[in-house]
């Protein structure tokens, strides 16, 4: 059998307009896509299952275009983001962690990172370096261009998606709910866009299949009032801050 | 709008393959779910005219929600449904009043024609419940390929003071339909019933 049969496509998209409070002049939008594939590795123990990883690649790339259309998004409206993954039962946890490098790289790439896809993957990228070595050519947004090239100004970001993609996995039954993580996609400090969504898939994972999740959302938790970090005072571009 | 509403949720469910079988074109079920405030929670009210409104507005927004998740025109919509939670503050009439007086007039133009009754279900829950949302073909209900549910389900509704509404409409019925019965080319679609 091929590592990846997709069995099932599922989006989620919600408009939260208020929780009680002052509506705010634009509803936040959060979505999720949960992917079902037939775990290739269900059933007994195998030690090398990183084919797997590469082979979902384009399972990650089709999942974000499908997001982003089901929430009738942009990439530049995404604002935070996460990822996750839930095993059926004869499969192992390690086996929802093969996502971490395809869900969550193309879901970076796909909004505007230009870093080493292939360094992440062996473990030596460096997010930073990456993304201030890109050339300017590549930038996604005006002011990246118009402070391009000139080092000692503060460092612009040459991307917008430089955090790490927060995310949570499990092993569960059919229906089982996972909390999905959402943080800013530029530096993970941001306390206004701190969220979870919870995702589940009526009927999924069957004990042989894999539930393979990724979120997005427009922008801060719909009153968020508790201070901290701000996303208009992000300055390190280090991912955090 | 006469409708509170505070979140607007719309899932789609696309079934590729069903025990080992490829569906091609794939099934696919949108539900779309508004969780809305409940004016009479906490107090009994006879009139429940305003619910009924409110069930209009949302057979016609929720009903378009759905075809513009499936991305088909109106008259491509095939099976439908239709249900609602009531937080524990409303009474399971308010549901009652929501879903059939005045939803379904509105929700057939949004899916074009529909001569079958909307099949429906109600319940009262908290946050976090789940309902089955019962399917039917839209111009025939006896049409057995396209019985079905699909589970609507609000993390955080509905609280108290709040409802549940979910619509659910498809452009397919199950994945592997195999049971015999009146076959969708077979409608005659006049009775709501072949």
């Amino acid at each position: 059998m091929s590592l990846i049969q997709i069995r099932r496509v599922f989006t989620h998209v919600e408009t939260i307009l208020h929780e009680f409070g002052p509506a705010p002049a634009k509803p936040q939008i959060r979505g999720a896509v949960a992917a079902v594939l037939a775990n290739p590795y269900a059933g007994e123990y195998h030690a090398d299952i990183l084919p797997m990883m590469e082979a979902l690649n384009p399972v990650g790339l089709e999942m974000v275009n499908t997001l982003l259309s089901a929430m009738r998004m942009q990439p530049e409206d995404i604002n935070s983001y996460g990822k996750g993954s839930i095993v059926g039962s004869a499969g192992e946890l390690e086996h929802g962690a093969l996502w971490h490098v395809p869900g969550g790289y193309a879901m970076r790439e796909l909004l505007g990172w230009h870093g080493d896809r292939a360094g992440y993957t062996q473990g030596t990228g460096q997010s930073q370096n990456s993304a201030q070595a890109t050339p300017a050519n590549h930038s996604v947004g005006n002011a990246e261009t118009n402070t391009a090239g000139k080092p000692g100004t503060a460092a612009p970001p040459r991307s917008r998606p430089l955090a790490i993609v927060p995310s949570t996995k499990k092993v569960g039954a059919p229906g089982a709910t996972l909390d999905v993580p959402l943080t800013h996609i530029t530096a993970s400090y941001v306390r206004s866009h701190f969220d979870a969504m919870e995702v589940s898939v009526p009927g999924a994972p069957a004990a042989d299949e894999l539930v393979f999740i990724l979120v997005m959302s427009t922008g801060a938790r719909v009153h968020a009032r508790v201070g901290g970090l701000a996303p208009e005072c992000i300055s390190q571009f280090d991912g955090q801050r | 709008m006469k409708t509170a509403i505070r979140k607007l949720i719309v899932q789609v469910d696309e079934t590729r393959v069903e025990m080992g079988q490829s569906i091609n074109p794939p099934t696919r079920r949108a539900v779309a779910i508004a969780v809305i405030e409940n004016p009479f929670a906490g107090r009994y009210e006879e009139n429940l005219e305003q619910l009924s409104d409110i069930g209009a507005e949302l057979g016609k927004l929720l009903g378009e929600k759905c075809v513009e998740a499936l991305n088909i025109e109106p008259s491509q919509a095939e099976s439908y449904g239709k249900a609602a939670i009531v937080g524990e503050g409303g009474e399971l009439e308010h549901a009652a009043a929501i879903l059939h007086p005045k939803l379904g007039a509105p929700l057939r133009e949004a899916v074009e024609k529909g001569a079958a009754l909307v099949p429906s279900a109600k319940k009262m829950g908290g946050l976090g419940a789940a309902i089955d949302v019962p399917l039917g073909h839209k111009d025939a209900a006896f049409v057995r390929s396209h019985f079905d549910a699909i589970e609507a389900r609000v993390s955080d509704a509905p609280r108290a003071n709040e409802i549940v509404v979910a619509v659910a409409v498809t452009d397919s019925g199950r994945p592997l339909p195999r049971i015999g019965g009146l076959q969708k080319h077979e409608i005659k679609g006049q009775d709501g019933l072949r």
